[in-house]
């Protein structure tokens, strides 16, 4: 059983997910925080190709892992100066980020065009557990990032809502101005989790060049995944637990039209299925760019909304 | 103040894309005189990157060849999508005094062939094309082959042959006879790959079968890792690929099984599942061309290159391919070059058994060129 197609796509399906957790993860502490960073999509495309540099250059895929967080958190920060501290409009820096993200991606893998990583990061195996039916592909074959997003979720979730940091990170995002007549600095705060998020975003970066891409091609590496993992956060309704399953869900979406063509499932057009996600994508970041409707689906009160004292 | 932002938004958005997209292609300008030789100017129009270490990469060696042979320079025009847009790519080529421009991709047929007719001096090359298919006949704008610009000339070649080659080397590989292909786009010159591919395993295995995954996408690593795996998981242990990137290979290696490549000879992407792989050499074709346009004439016939030409290659063997596999793959390897041997000679059926080339036919260069169906044991759509 399994060597069934449907339990192997399944399988692919959650390291696919690997990606869109960290991702959405990244932007979801950003905008817990209340700040809206667009630019994931330009941020996972520089910390992939950082990374796939960095491994290259040194032989070690864990300091391209390093590198790529860093490097994440380093755009991230970028974001973090023009929305927290010069208070620009956060759409429109989160857009410049992405353009200014791509090019520089495409900058410096100039000299990486065409290479493919020397190693890959391998799935582990845990002996008989692997062989279960069903089980055993899915949740036993799987490589230590996956499950370091895994467990990276469900921590966040123990933070979020069982934590006083937690407590503290929810109302920035919901209240700034109670945060800041507690004497804390919603600034510092905000700019803390905007860097963090940009650490994760890093990390799932890559993990996509170091796990799933394997070989660097400007232009077609990240494929919109940083902007289905915004709409990601949308639909999980900003909670970590929710959102594991929503980036498995749309893992699966992902490998679908593959899967359906080797299964010979011809009657649903295949461009139709390729288009799903991103169709679901559109739809989430009309919700997110206005505010009423953010508000409905549980959005972070002063998501995008630079905080000025006086204005209170 | 609202409207201010917005023009500032616009502004900044503006410069960075120009910013972004400068990059590209600052290399290789040159404008600057040629160096002698001719007087010719030549542009070629890339899909990707010369060194991407696939299709683009190969077209690169050529075009070093050519500049190393006759002494000109070539501008490069990188990373063009072969679809309406390039139009205006070849568009500016041909207004700034280019006499001779290169396409090196399927889709840019029709826009160059727009843009051949208002420059009737301007010599077009479209690499992989065929005339036809610009005719109404062939799903194309023009009313038929005399209404076609006579000043297009297409050229391809046989990659038929190293896929026959190569497929000897899949169908002695397999374990469980299921092959893989991971394709991109259902055009008769994939169509035709994949057929011949299947051919060839069969000729020593008539048991094998080729499973076909669709990307729709000539190099994405990504999506074609994803359709790879697919295969890998529907139970495919040797892959073969027509696509631009390694992704079918690092997915095979990772998995353990074997992989058959494209365009270039790049065991290290894959070093323990390599096979091999069907290769270009197009340097000999563009220096020929290049000194006819600057001799007054544009070739505009529908060249189609061979292994015995040289322009179609079978690249290096791997470790896991025997003695004698590597014989048997030479001997018709000299059969094609002596021309005692062709792929597609009947007879062959198609996927639902219809007999499409009879007993002993040798199908013509024309079928081969409008090829739309799967020869039996190919399983998946031609249609995409």
């Amino acid at each position: 059983m399994n060597g069934n197609i449907w339990v192997l796509a399944s399988a692919d399906s959650v390291a696919i997910a690997t990606t869109l957790v960290l991702a959405a993860l990244g932007a979801l502490f950003t905008e817990r925080a209340g700040v809206l960073n667009l630019g994931i999509e330009g941020i996972l495309l520089t910390a992939a190709i950082s990374s796939f540099l960095a491994a290259d250059s040194s032989g070690s895929i864990w300091l391209g892992l390093i590198v790529g967080s860093l490097v994440g958190a380093l755009l991230a920060g970028i974001h973090a100066v023009l929305s927290v501290v010069l208070r620009a409009n956060q759409i429109v820096a989160g857009l410049a980020l992405v353009i200014f993200g791509t090019g520089l991606a495409n900058f410096l893998g100039k000299p990486a065009e065409g290479k493919t990583v020397a190693t890959i990061i391998k799935p582990l195996s845990f002996g008989p557990l692997s062989d279960i039916p069903l089980v055993g592909p899915i949740v036993f074959r799987q490589d230590p990032i996956t499950y370091a997003s895994i467990v990276i979720a469900i921590l966040a979730s123990l933070y979020l809502f069982r934590s006083r940091p937690g407590l503290e990170l929810r109302a920035t995002g919901d209240d700034p101005a109670t945060v800041d007549a507690q004497g804390l600095s919603v600034a510092s705060i905000r700019i803390r989790y905007t860097l963090f998020g940009g650490l994760l975003v890093g990390l799932g970066g890559s993990w996509l060049m170091l796990a799933q891409s394997a070989a660097w091609h400007q232009a077609a590496t990240t494929n919109g995944i940083g902007w289905i993992a915004l709409a990601l956060v949308v639909f999980a309704g900003w909670r970590p637990m929710r959102l594991i399953f929503g980036a498995i869900l749309f893992g699966f979406t992902l490998q679908l039209p593959f899967t359906l063509q080797a299964e010979q499932i011809t009657f649903i057009p295949s461009a139709l299925m390729q288009m799903l996600p991103y169709l679901a994508t559109l739809i989430a970041l009309i919700g997110l760019s206005r505010p009423s409707t953010r508000n409905k689906l549980g959005a972070p009160k002063a998501l995008g909304i630079p905080f000025v004292r006086d204005e209170r | 103040m609202k409207k201010m932002w917005k023009l500032a938004a616009v502004a900044v958005t503006a410069s960075l894309i120009v910013a972004a997209c400068g990059g590209s292609d600052s290399s290789s300008d040159t404008t600057s005189a040629p160096a002698a030789a001719t007087d010719v100017k030549v542009a070629v129009v890339y899909l990707g990157v010369p060194d991407d270490k696939g299709w683009t990469y190969q077209h690169e060696q050529g075009i070093l060849q050519l500049e190393k042979d006759l002494g000109v320079e070539v501008k490069r025009i990188e990373n063009i999508a072969d679809n309406a847009d390039s139009e205006k790519t070849f568009e500016q080529l041909a207004s700034e005094g280019y006499n001779l421009i290169y396409a090196t991709s399927f889709g840019y047929g029709s826009p160059m062939a727009n843009v051949a007719v208002k420059y009737p001096d301007v010599c077009f090359q479209w690499a992989t094309g065929a005339k036809f298919l610009l005719t109404k006949d062939g799903g194309g704008a023009f009313a038929d082959f005399a209404a076609l610009p006579a000043n297009l000339g297409t050229y391809f070649g046989a990659a038929e042959e190293a896929r026959y080659l190569s497929g000897i080397a899949a169908g002695k590989a397999t374990k469980n006879n299921k092959l893989g292909y991971v394709a991109a786009f259902p055009i008769p010159e994939v169509i035709r790959g994949i057929n011949a591919f299947t051919l060839g395993a069969q000729s020593v295995n008539p048991k094998a079968t080729v499973q076909v995954a669709w990307t729709k996408t000539w190099f994405d690593p990504t999506v074609e890792k994803q359709a790879a795996e697919s295969l890998l998981d529907a139970g495919a242990d040797v892959l073969g690929q027509h696509q631009d990137t390694t992704a079918a290979g690092v997915a095979a290696e990772a998995k353990g099984a074997k992989w058959v490549g494209y365009n270039s000879d790049v065991k290290e992407a894959a070093p323990t599942a390599w096979l091999t792989a069907p290769t270009w050499n197009w340097g000999p074709y563009y220096t020929k061309t290049t000194k006819a346009v600057a001799d007054g004439t544009c070739p505009t016939d529908e060249y189609y290159g061979t292994m015995a030409d040289g322009m179609v290659t079978l690249g290096s063997f791997g470790d896991s391919v025997d003695a004698d596999t590597q014989a048997a793959i030479t001997a018709k390897g000299a059969e094609i070059i002596a021309g005692t041997f062709a792929p597609f000679t009947g007879p062959i059926s198609d996927q639902d058994g219809k007999e499409v080339i009879a007993s002993g036919v040798k199908a013509e260069l024309g079928a081969l060129l409008s090829m739309n169906y799967f020869v039996k044991g190919v399983i998946g759509s031609a249609k995409g």
